[in-house]
């Protein structure tokens, strides 16, 4: 990389952190350099440090250059096969539980929140469990909390429904208005939307299940290993670790603290 | 430029090759790779654009005509030399600065992801004067800036002959951004690469 632009990405990362606590430092660096660069020109900076100097004396631009260093690209059932899994491999033993404590990791803009409560109801547990969304991205977390999606991706979501296994009509979970799908806000009655950071912040609770999906992928190593490690904290005796689908704990300093129950559908418990 | 002639091997040590081929490129990879003996020692990595839906077979399709070990590019995997990366389908590929490889989930470029130019770009940064990068048949545009970024951070550029490719848009769009090292024929484009091997050895 040129000299410059390695100095320039650097210290406005460190800004980032010393001034708003966002810890973007053990990100991977080509995906953090294109956002960057991406900005440059949303913002008509000329120099990654002038867009420094704007994010460091104007909060309002730092909340808008989050937008565009966080990656806010979900669906619904995404990979329907590994909501199939879930429903088939996981929940009978979730169902084992008396209550049940659900953690979904960099839930963006709630998709991941929405699919997991819809499967939920349908296999009965959604009333006895607790569901904390989390996200470093507050304009993300209150989306998701509104759960109202484009109505064009709704076809989409509809088929990878029914791929998931979906035992009703998935129309029955949302309400048409204009150009949006309005979802049932009952979904989200035992659902606890909160700001975390895997970089910074530490675990809040003991949990069945996290999901954590394409998230781990903009880690480095590094930092993929502190989130296994909360992960690993967080998750009660064979708690269950569901990832991405070109995710895996097997390189990390945790390979050996969880084992697929899943493999392909990425879905590891703890030893 | 060179065209065809391979007098003037570049005295510069390649360390890594990326490759970038769409509508077309499974056989022109095949071609290319059918010349690479068993012991071939750099590392080479592939976008080839496909469609997402499903599992992708190209892994196997192609290790079964390659003498070289042949992996799907996973994330955080540490660049091996002597091992052909192919990227996954639904997934940008990027090189990292530490020379290992990284996915992710940004946005569709020229309607693709993976994109060529993302990881054009990231692999010019990560090993500057010692990338090859070669663009093959296509019928987008992606690749074309990628290769400018190669070039620009002194790696070798090298592409496909559009007389030759089997789709000419994406060779014809490389070459209306910049002039690379090489135009050659996918025969000469195998021979360039075994002996920029010798000479990195």
């Amino acid at each position: 990389m040129e000299r410059n632009t390695e100095i320039e990405l650097r210290l406005l990362i460190e800004a980032i952190y010393l001034k708003y606590s966002y810890d973007f430092r053990d990100y991977s660096g080509a995906s953090i350099k294109r956002r960057v660069n991406h900005a440059l020109n949303q913002f008509e900076c000329k120099t990654i440090s002038a867009l420094q100097e704007r994010v460091l004396h104007d909060p309002a631009a730092f909340m808008q250059l989050l937008q565009l260093l966080t990656i806010p690209v979900s669906e619904m059932f995404r990979d329907p096969a590994h909501f199939l899994a879930i429903r088939q491999e996981v929940v009978p033993l979730l169902r084992t539980y008396p209550s049940i404590k659900i953690w979904i990791a960099g839930c963006s803009t709630g998709e991941e929140v929405y699919s997991m409560a819809i499967l939920l109801r349908e296999e009965g547990l959604l009333e006895r469990t607790i569901i904390y969304a989390t996200d470093i991205n507050p304009r993300s977390l209150e989306k998701a909390k509104q759960g109202i999606f484009s109505l064009e991706n709704i076809r989409a979501y509809t088929r990878n429904y029914q791929q998931a296994g979906g035992q009703s009509s998935f129309a029955d979970y949302y309400t048409a208005a204009y150009d949006y799908a309005i979802f049932d806000k009952s979904l989200r009655d035992n659902v606890t939307f909160a700001d975390h950071s895997l970089a910074t912040d530490s675990v809040f609770s003991e949990t069945q299940l996290i999901s954590c999906r394409n998230v781990l992928i903009y880690f480095n190593k590094k930092l993929q290993d502190r989130a296994f490690g909360l992960f690993h904290d967080s998750l009660c005796h064979r708690g269950f670790l569901v990832l991405g689908s070109k995710e895996t704990p097997d390189f990390s300093s945790y390979g050996k603290q969880f084992e697929p129950l899943v493999k392909q559908e990425r879905i590891y418990r703890k030893t | 430029m060179k065209t065809g002639s391979l007098s003037h091997a570049p005295a510069s040590r390649v360390e890594a090759i990326v490759i970038g081929a769409s509508a077309g490129g499974v056989e022109a990879l095949l071609s290319i790779f059918g010349t690479l003996g068993s012991g071939f020692a750099l590392p080479i990595i592939v976008v080839l654009h496909l469609p997402e839906q499903r599992r992708s077979q190209l892994v196997e399709v192609i290790a079964r005509r390659v003498a070289m070990p042949v992996v799907e590019a996973q994330d955080k995997a540490v660049i091996e030399s002597g091992t052909l990366y192919l990227a996954a389908p639904g997934y940008h590929l990027s090189v990292e600065q530490d020379r290992s490889l990284s996915l992710s989930l940004e946005e569709r470029l020229h309607y693709s992801r993976p994109a060529i130019d993302y990881l054009f770009e990231s692999a010019a940064d990560a090993y500057g004067p010692a990338l090859l990068a070669v663009l093959l048949t296509g019928a987008n545009q992606d690749g074309a800036r990628g290769l400018a970024q190669v070039k620009r951070l002194g790696g070798l550029t090298v592409v496909q002959d559009p007389a030759e490719a089997q789709v000419a848009t994406m060779p014809d769009a490389a070459l209306a951004l910049q002039q690379p090292d090489y135009i050659l024929t996918l025969h000469g484009i195998g021979r360039l690469l075994v002996e920029l091997e010798g000479t990195s050895c």
